[in-house]
């Protein structure tokens, strides 16, 4: 696990892929490959990026790395018939091209036992919530790099209202630009300075 | 010697400011292409660029940040990439005649270069030598290659242009964090780094743009001055904005703003401009205590 862990960390795919098929062909479990290895890996890059001791390019490597894993573990979680977590809509904003951010979340969130529904770069509000509804999703997770877009991430709030889904759908937003205090003035339910804390506030979100 | 050239030899030269977050305020909607402006309000477009000219900037850029091919392909704008880069130069130029020189602006594609994102090398240098020879060919004075984070998306950029033009002066300037060990791009360039490739590749002005705000810059500068001798172009944020009255704001005002980065110039930094958030009135704050050196005739570009 300790191999696999590095591995992630220094963003080394074919390591990856080949470390995980080994231990679970020695009979590990899909749950503790995720627990024990992946999760604690992508936790430690993200405190170092956040830290910038490392910068984006090994961020994405180690995604990728992480990625190589769970394509393993996958169906092997789908046949323990570990529940799925609960299931989270990610987007970037509309008029919003800036997705990397979003797409680590979004490999988190997979790997936290979460079903994806990513819609994407430049979403716009009732897509977000179509999506929701049509996936039985609770959470609604949005990207924003620009503060040109950021206010983008209150019309969808807002269009929750109007709806008549507040309280049904919960929004966590994240992005450069954005901080706890815009979280809240808009009304949305969490903040996330980075992927890592994503996946911890979707869970008491989820749970909450 | 172009006339930029020769103004590079004497004193501190004053760029203009923010271009998007002045388009913004006038109506530009959240996530919209902002050079689709120059087609759709010229008169807009025309109206900054007067009010920087006024306001004492020598340097006034153009609305073609994101007018590389790739970068429209993004907004489906492609075809009109030769208009906005050519209308883009001439805008600016019929507001302020010969004042001041026309900077025009390159920014980067928005494509992560391979291995880690899908652009090739080539199709990015193509790209930016296309929109370099559209941007000459309607009179820019200078070419801006600015907000870079990628020293190789950078590089492609200056070699694309200096493909194009052996003559035409270029400023690239890139955006660093500051970190514990330093500043540094989020792609994790130095400034030390930057300070040997950039020229290089051909460029003649380097230095830093956007940014964490005034304080930041001024460790960024420091930096720049500690690794080269190249003349180097500082254009700082007005801060980092806060929302206030449910508006975003960038919190330095002018004379604060202008006060803080005016030290610069006695550092040694040639030229000091502007980026999100500042207006025409943050230049003249500047201006104010920035004087333009006493020999000078106006530039005739």
């Amino acid at each position: 696990m300790k191999e696999l862990s590095d591995a992630v960390q220094r963003g080394d795919a074919a390591a990856s892929q080949s470390m995980t098929e080994a231990l679970v062909g020695a009979g590990a479990s899909a749950a503790g490959i995720l627990n024990r290895a992946l999760l604690p890996a992508m936790s430690v890059v993200g405190t170092r990026f956040r830290d910038r001791e490392i910068f984006l390019p090994d961020v994405l490597l180690a995604a990728r790395a992480m990625k190589a894993a769970i394509r393993i573990i996958e169906p092997l979680l789908l046949r323990d018939s570990v529940p799925s977590a609960g299931v989270v809509v990610l987007g970037t904003v509309r008029g919003d091209q800036h997705d990397i951010g979003k797409n680590l979340v979004s490999v988190m969130l997979q790997g936290a036992g979460y079903r994806v529904v990513d819609l994407g770069a430049d979403v716009d509000a009732d897509r977000f919530i179509d999506a929701a509804v049509d996936a039985g999703a609770s959470i609604i997770g949005m990207s924003a790099l620009l503060t040109t877009t950021m206010t983008e991430m209150a019309g969808v709030v807002t269009r929750i209202a109007e709806r008549g889904l507040r309280g049904r759908l919960r929004t966590i937003i994240g992005g450069a630009p954005i901080n706890p205090a815009f979280a809240q003035e808009i009304g949305a339910d969490a903040y996330a300075p980075d992927a890592v804390s994503a996946v911890e506030h979707v869970g008491r979100l989820v749970n909450g | 010697m172009s006339d930029f050239r020769r103004r590079l030899g004497s004193g501190v030269i004053a760029g203009d400011g923010a271009w998007g977050t002045m388009l913004a305020e006038r109506g530009l909607p959240p996530g919209a292409p902002p050079e689709l402006w120059t087609l759709e309000h010229p008169e807009i477009v025309a109206e900054i660029a007067r009010a920087y000219a006024d306001a004492g900037a020598e340097l006034i850029t153009t609305n073609t940040f994101g007018g590389s091919p790739m970068r429209l392909a993004q907004h489906h704008l492609e075809n009109d990439f030769d208009r906005i880069s050519r209308r883009g130069v001439e805008v600016v130029r019929e507001a302020i005649g010969t004042r001041a020189f026309v900077n025009a602006s390159v920014g980067p594609t928005g494509r992560l270069l391979a291995p880690l994102g899908d652009a090739g090398p080539e199709e990015v240098e193509r790209g930016f030598a296309a929109q370099a020879r559209v941007l000459i060919d309607a009179g820019a004075d200078v070419i801006c290659i600015e907000t870079m984070t990628d020293l190789q998306e950078a590089t492609l950029a200056i070699r694309a242009v200096r493909s194009v033009s052996k003559a035409i002066p270029i400023i690239a300037t890139m955006t660093f964090d500051v970190t514990p060990r330093g500043p540094f791009t989020i792609m994790g360039v130095s400034v030390s780094q930057a300070a040997a490739e950039l020229p290089a590749a051909g460029a003649d002005v380097i230095g830093a743009n956007c940014g964490g705000g005034v304080a930041e810059m001024i460790a960024v500068a420091n930096a720049f001055l500690e690794s080269t001798t190249v003349p180097i172009a500082i254009q700082p944020n007005a801060g980092l904005p806060v929302k206030k009255d449910g508006r975003l704001v960038y919190p330095d005002a002018p004379e604060p703003f202008a006060t803080a980065v005016a030290p610069l110039a006695g550092l040694g930094i040639r030229l000091i401009g502007g980026c999100c958030g500042t207006t025409p009135e943050h230049i003249r704050a500047l201006r104010r205590i920035i004087a333009r050196p006493r020999r000078e005739s106006p530039p005739r570009p």
